[in-house]
């Protein structure tokens, strides 16, 4: 039986503090700093408070995490001990002491060029939506240099849409209008044609889509966008479906982020950080920000001569760190390598839902990618998530996407064995026949993590986000806890 | 090849595809159509072995800061992260961590930043602090959006000698809003023009963005008197937020949202990647603004517990219409910053913030009696100042390389109103005095 361990872990300003000094320094009297609250605290006791803390935090190194969309795959300790070795560079160091470093940037470019099948790469987005907004103002460039901006102020997104893709397209400035699915799970090619004009400046989409389900009128949806001069877009949270079978490049689209935290490997460091390269073809590589990473022939260098830059997303060059790691595993599995792991993320994913699939229903159509939607028959998907932690396995994403009510989507990636699914397969139906004998276990879960499910309800309507407001709140007797 | 080790394996899966009833694995990708197949990926493998010495001789090929005495600063920061720090961030059950979405599985992270956005809104002065963005750069880019989000006014306000860089990002986060960037000038001691300022405020202005220390590592007090100039313009403060440890919070001084540079406390500087965005506002605000929040709550048998909350604002819920587009952030380096803070204490981060101080002067001084002129403007500094070169400072860095020292950063002549030939130097607590030696030396022999 799983049991989380549980400590009554008091708040760092809760702990026993050592005497504050006063240390004078030469600052502006109109300046000086009058009081700091922070507690002094010896090293052994900051690092048992929080690695007791980690005792109570779930990750893919413990088990099985398959948060849909997310990719939560094994993450190689090389990658880890590789990225060690470049903690003190400066980005503004001079070319040629830091060759090393630039060198593993140009690789990795040119690695993501040959996977996706695009013609140049820009590494410096921090994250997938990062690199999505990225995305939407190459394509506001490009259609301002083509003068036409004006009249193309409409981005599409499919209605299965990850929440990213009409807020970054909204954050650039389009407008955003959702496209239904038809009753495959896939994109509605008439209501995608009728909502296609001169108004269009892109269509955002990600294949295999959230439901798992590989678009296969791809290529007609490409043709779509490229008749009425608007561009293509590929989100690849995805990506991990498809690697080495077929690629955004193939598919016709002009513009891809990938996540390197999720189909590279890179730790996803309890929410991030991230890395969200972006990739592009034809004229649009005249629009990528600055800079990117060359090679004369000698040496690496920064290139910032890009013609039409749209100039930087964030500062430098990018979340370097997480670029390394990415760098690390493209490199120790190869293309053949990276073939395989798609082809086995998918064979793990069709198995699992075959496994399951009389116990929970299984919307549109059966043959699936990396992962799969599904809907409890007799639950809430809530419950069903909850009860999957008393067995020491964590829940899929649950309520995405929107399309389908009470989702649970599931995706286990590539790095569990058969012996890993069949005891989730097992959990999860285990827990639909609970649900139709004993509800009431369902609803109380969560029974065995650190504490018992939390009240969000009461979060929401009572806000406490510091240790300042807790103190002022409990004080004033407004709150019990 | 020594052992070909994949984090994966091909082992079972015959079972499983009989399981299923398909002959191979090629039956699961027939709906893709066969003019869009690829034939492959074109890339060697290496085995772990291999590639580990591979990454060693790159790494090998740069000189990282214990190999030559590096005075760059500009926005990121050779700082020491204690060992502390570094192993507890590497425990895996933070590191392989996600998103809390879960939260009754994920206390340990969630109190982590739980007490991450307690200590900024400490070290800020403001009520509440989000659980962190991509970097000081977008901070600022998220903040003129909430300015206007607020109300509804089109212009931001900023500093003559903003970063480049900042001022990049700055305008590609607000040209989807039709928002526009103005520059205020500074006086002739490097602090902001009030009455400048004062002039340009119109009913248009959404923000005034003012940083402390500034670009030129200048400790401007000045940025004290602005809220009073400017009213109900909402003013953004930018921090270095180890000065925070001895200046006034801009909570003090009517700051309505601070952003900063995390990288700062505890995280090592990493190539310029990840970074930590810092983001802190007022609580009547914190509805209109961007990035996640965790809340104390308590579970159903009322014990104290943590949770994600406010998520109305976020793009999961209110998809185009919500406060940013940001999923994935920069938890790790939050948490990182979080264990520095926890590891040094109010007493260290004061030590360790006026030991960079000193250092500065001591450079400053070590330059100003070999005859140079250190800082650029008389005022008091923090991390960085202005040195000004007689000649082009790139040819100066580059004979500095040769020296085997890297010199600052270089501001080219025109760049800033009044200012030549220079560069921008940089000390941290982690340069001893024969580097600073060193570089004195050196610049001697160069100019
Ligand atoms: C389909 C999809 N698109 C985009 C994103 C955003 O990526 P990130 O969290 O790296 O910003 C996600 C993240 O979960 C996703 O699942």
């Amino acid at each position: 039986m799983y049991r989380q361990a549980r400590y009554d872990e008091p708040l760092l300003n809760e702990m026993h503090s050592t005497e504050k000094k006063d240390i004078d320094a030469n600052v502006p009297t109109i300046l000086k700093r009058e009081n700091l609250e922070l507690p002094n605290i010896p090293e052994y006791e900051v690092v048992r408070h929080y690695t007791r803390l980690s005792q109570m935090n779930y990750a893919v190194d413990i088990n099985t995490y398959p948060l849909g969309s997310c990719t939560m795959k094994y993450n190689p300790k090389l990658n880890e001990e590789i990225a060690r070795m470049f903690l003190y560079l400066h980005p503004y160091q001079d070319e040629s002491t830091v060759q090393g470093a630039l060198q593993i940037m140009y690789e990795l470019q040119e690695m993501l060029k040959e996977i996706t099948d695009m013609d140049a790469f820009t590494l410096q987005p921090a994250a997938g939506a990062h690199g999505e907004f990225t995305g939407m103002l190459l394509v506001r460039a490009y259609h301002e240099f083509r003068e036409e901006l004006e009249k193309r102020r409409n981005v599409l997104v499919p209605d299965s849409a990850h929440g990213t893709n009409p807020a970054s397209a909204a954050m650039a400035g389009f407008n955003v209008i959702e496209i239904p699915s038809n009753k495959e799970g896939m994109v509605d090619i008439d209501a995608l044609e009728a909502a296609t004009d001169e108004s269009t400046a892109a269509f955002m989409i990600t294949n295999p889509n959230t439901l798992g389900i590989f678009e296969e009128d791809i290529l007609e949806i490409a043709h779509i966008m490229h008749k009425n001069g608007a561009l293509l877009y590929y989100d690849g949270a995805n990506l991990n479906a498809i690697m080495g079978i077929t690629s955004p490049g193939k598919m016709n689209f002009d513009i891809v982020h990938l996540n390197l935290h999720k189909t590279f490997s890179a730790p996803h460091g309890g929410g991030g950080p991230g890395s969200g390269p972006v990739g592009v073809r034809g004229d649009l590589v005249d629009f990528l920000p600055v800079p990117i990473v060359n090679y004369d022939g000698e040496k690496y260098f920064l290139d910032y001569n890009v013609k039409h830059s749209i100039g930087k997303v964030r500062s430098f060059y990018g979340n370097f760190g997480v670029l390394v790691k990415a760098w690390a595993y493209i490199k120790r599995l190869g293309g053949e390598g990276l073939k395989n792991a798609a082809i086995r993320a998918v064979v793990n994913s069709n198995y699992l839902k075959e496994r399951i699939k009389e116990h929970y229903e299984l919307p549109y159509k059966e043959l699936r990618k990396h992962e799969f939607v599904v809907k409890p028959k007799n639950a809430t998907a809530l419950d069903v998530a909850k009860r999957l932690l008393d067995f020491g396995v964590h829940a899929p994403t649950i309520y995405f996407p929107l399309i389908v009510h009470e989702a649970l989507m599931i995706e286990p990636t590539e790095t569990e064995s058969k012996e890993n699914l069949d005891r989730f397969a097992d959990i999860m139906i285990k827990i639909a026949k609970e649900a139709d004998e004993a509800p009431e276990i369902l609803h109380e879960a969560p029974h065995n993590t650190s504490i018992r499910r939390v009240d969000d309800v009461l979060a929401n309507r009572k806000p406490v986000l510091t240790w300042k407001m807790y103190m002022e709140m409990k004080e004033k007797g407004e709150i019990d806890y | 090849m020594v052992v070909a080790v994949i984090p994966y394996s091909m082992d079972d899966m015959k079972e499983m595809l009989e399981y299923m009833g398909v002959s191979s694995w090629e039956e699961l990708f027939i709906d893709i159509p066969t003019v869009a197949r690829k034939d492959g990926i074109n890339i060697p493998s290496m085995d772990e072995y291999e590639l580990y010495r591979h990454a060693k001789e790159l790494a090998d090929k740069n000189k990282d800061f214990f190999h030559m005495p590096n005075f760059l600063g500009a926005g990121v920061y050779f700082h020491f992260v204690p060992p502390a720090v570094l192993e507890l961030s590497a425990r895996s059950e933070f590191y392989t961590s996600y998103t809390p979405y879960q939260a009754e599985i994920s206390q340990g992270m969630l109190q982590v930043l739980f007490e991450y956005q307690s200590l900024i809104a400490e070290l800020t002065g403001m009520d509440v602090a989000n659980s962190s963005m991509y970097d000081a750069s977008t901070s600022l880019g998220e903040a003129a959006r909430m300015a206007n989000r607020i109300n509804r006014r089109k212009e931001i306000l900023v500093p003559e000698n903003l970063h480049w860089e900042k001022e990049s990002v700055l305008k590609n986060y607000i040209a989807g809003l039709g928002m526009k960037i103005k520059k205020y000038p500074l006086n002739d001691k490097g602090m902001i023009d009030l009455e400048a300022l004062s002039s340009m405020i119109t009913k248009d202005t959404a923000a005034v963005y003012a940083e402390n220390p500034n670009f030129f590592g200048i400790i401007d007090e000045n940025v004290t008197r602005i809220k009073e100039i400017i009213g109900d313009t909402i003013f953004i403060v930018g921090v270095t937020p180890l000065s925070l440890a001895l200046l006034k919070p801009p909570g003090e001084y009517g700051a309505d949202i601070v952003i900063g540079e995390g990288q700062i406390l505890g995280n090592p500087i990493s190539f310029g990647g990840p970074l930590l965005g810092i983001f802190a506002t007022k609580m009547k605000y914190v509805r209109k603004m961007p990035g996640r929040l965790i809340g104390m709550t308590r579970d159903a048998e009322g014990h104290r517990a943590f949770t994600m909350t406010l998520q109305t604002r976020e793009q999961h819920i209110r998809r185009g219409k919500a406060t940013s587009n940001i999923c994935s952030n920069e938890a790790l380096c939050a948490l990182m910053s979080t264990l520095y803070v926890a590891y040094l204490g109010s007493n260290g981060l004061k030590e360790v913030a006026k030991k960079n101080m000193d250092n500065t002067k001591k450079l400053m001084d070590m330059l100003k009696s070999e005859g140079f002129s250190a800082p650029h403007f008389n005022a008091p500094h923090f991390n960085e100042f202005l040195l000004d070169l007689p000649k082009n400072p790139h040819l100066v860095n580059k004979a500095l390389i040769a020296k085997g020292v890297q010199g600052g950063y270089p501001i080219n002549e025109g760049c800033f109103r009044g200012i030549g030939h220079a560069m921008l130097l940089c000390t941290t607590e982690m340069h001893r005095e024969e580097d600073m030696r060193k570089l004195v030396e050196s610049l001697k022999e160069v100019l």
